[in-house]
Order: structure tokens, then sequence, then C-alpha cells
């Protein structure tokens, strides 16, 4: 088989999966999208393990490794996803904007744009409570 | 010279094509290529289909597809022992985590029309981009690569376990120990949620 077919192959998975990160809305939504750049990496690994005929088969050794860190990545990455719900409600990362740099340095700023990015206070007062 | 000795694998199959049915299954290589080649499409229109759709479940039992088609290739590529963990780690069990956080989240079922965020032209040009370096490079690197899938099989059970226990067994005690700590991690987490309901 030409090795140009699960390079290819794998390459357009993790564009696809780049693309699902950075559009998506929703926690969970993206956290499928690394998942799927995980696989096209894996991909890669047993494409380049079968070619190189590797004696000590690092590429699968290491495919099996990233799967079970895939697994334990999901798992704890639920279970934040989880908590922030139950905290503020939502799951969508574009409003968890607690920690981003204000446009402007004033307090008065700071207040406006929370009001405007439609969140509300009462989920802030209490996640910070 | 790699594609000589594959032109000549080619001959000597052509010449006994009965023998090598019997010794290499039923797929010549060119079977196999295309085959490859069409679960690869399966597989790059469900991932497609996983991050545009607007509605969340079907997203999910999209990207079951698409894990499972990646299974079928590393069948194809005689990593058998990768691709039955991927069925039962990934089809199995990250799937439905999946779709138990979407149920716990309470995603709407229906569909979502605020699934994409604002930066979605951003973020087709940067895949986009990514995609089109990415396979200029590797088409430009591998053209005259060739994949010698005769011979043993590479990824059986048997040699994986061989492998994995021979040469690898201390990253694997570090990877139980991290899933450990990955365990109690997660259970950390929801036990101070149920903590603060009550």
């Amino acid at each position: 088989m030409h090795l140009a077919y699960p390079a290819v192959l794998a390459a357009l998975l993790f564009a696809i999966g780049v693309y699902g990160v950075l559009a998506r809305r929703n926690a969970i939504l993206v956290l499928m999208s690394v998942e799927l750049m995980l696989n096209a990496v894996n991909l890669n690994l047993v494409a380049f393990d079968v070619w190189l005929r590797d004696t000590l088969h690092a590429g699968q050794a290491l495919t099996l490794f990233t799967i079970a860190i895939a697994a334990a990545e999901i798992g704890i990455g639920l279970a934040i996803v989880l908590t922030v719900h139950r905290n503020r409600g939502t799951s969508d990362i574009d409003r968890l904007r607690d920690t981003a740099e204000p446009p402007q340095p004033w307090d008065t700023a700071t207040e406006d744009g929370a009001t405007t990015d439609d969140t509300p206070t009462g989920e802030k007062a209490e996640a910070t409570a | 010279m790699i594609l000589a000795a594959a032109q000549h694998i080619a001959q000597q199959a052509a010449q006994q094509p009965v023998l090598n049915q019997e010794t290499h299954g039923f797929l010549s290589p060119t079977g196999v290529e295309i085959a490859f080649l069409l679960v690869g499409l399966v597989t790059l229109g469900a991932a497609l289909v996983t991050v545009t759709t607007r509605q969340l479940v079907h997203a999910a039992l999209w990207l079951v597809v698409a894990l499972g088609g990646l299974a079928v290739e590393y069948l194809l590529l005689t990593a058998e022992f990768i691709a039955w963990v991927q069925v039962l780690i990934y089809v199995g069990s990250v799937v439905v985590l999946l779709l138990f956080g979407l149920m716990l989240t309470k995603a709407p079922i229906g569909h979502s029309p605020d699934a994409d965020s604002r930066n979605r032209p951003v973020a087709a040009a940067v895949a986009l981009a990514a995609a089109g370096a990415l396979v200029w490079v590797v088409v430009d690197a591998f053209r005259t690569t060739w994949i010698d899938l005769d011979g043993a099989v590479q990824g059986s059970t048997e040699v994986s376990g061989q492998i994995l226990f021979r040469h690898w067994v201390l990253p694997f005690e570090a990877l139980s120990v991290l899933l450990l700590a990955a365990l109690v991690g997660a259970i950390v987490l929801s036990r101070r949620k149920k903590e603060e309901q009550r």
C-alpha cells in the first residue's frame, strides 16, 4: 500500500479536528474534536510502524498508550465540564469569560462587558462563592 | 529499488494468483488500497459531519462512524490488536461517556443554532491552511514509499503482547498509575459536586 494514503488521511482528520476545536462552542463537542485529532496521530503512528517494520513496535505501543491517555483525558475533561455546568448553568466555552482580560481596565467597563456578554451576574456570584 | 521490488512482487502475484490468494487472503494489494480509500472517504465524511452538524447528539453518533472507520483502517494496516482496542475503548466507552456528558449537561436534543461560535470563518481558514500544508508536505515526502503488507502480521495480539510486556513494561506500569490518578481525580471532582448539592 502506498504510504501516502494513511498519511494524507491522518493529515485531513487532524485538520478537521483543528476546525472543530476552534469553531465549536459546546465544551463536549470540543472534546470530540480533540478525540479526532488524537485518532489522526494514532493512524500516523500505526502506519509508520507497519512501514518501518520496527522490531520494538514502538508505534503500536505508543498508540496503545495514547488511547489509554485519551480515555483518562475524556474522563477528567467530562468531570470538569460537568462541574462547570453545575456551577454556571452552561457548558458554552464562549461564556466562560471570568479570567479573560477586560477590554478596558476600568471597573465600570468590566461590568458593562459582563452584561453585554449575556452572562447573568447571579451565576458569577454563585461561581465565586 | 522499492518500486522495483513491489513490481517484482506484483509480477509474482500475477504469475501465481491461486497461491497468492491462499497465502495473503482474497484482497490483492490494489484491493487493499481501494478498500483503504473507500473507508477513508467514509471516515472523513463522518468526521466532517461530526464537526459541522448542529444537532449535538448526532455529532456523537457520527463520531462512532468516524472511529469505527479508523478501526477498519487499522485492520487493513494489519494492526489487529490496535483495531479491537479502538473499538473497545473509543466506540465502546469514550462515545458513551460523551453521550452521558451531553445528557448530564442538558444539551438540546434537536436543532441548536448556536453550536458554532462566531469565529467559524477563522477556524475554517486555519484548518484549510493546516490541511493544505500537511497534505502537501506528506505527499511530497512519501511519494515513492510503499508499505509492504505481505508477510507476517505485524500487529496481532501475540506480537503486541510480547513487545508490550517485554520491551515496554515500565511505561505500561506508569500508564496504569496514570489511569489510577485519573480515576481518583474524576471521583474527587464528582464527590465535591454532590456535597455542594446537599
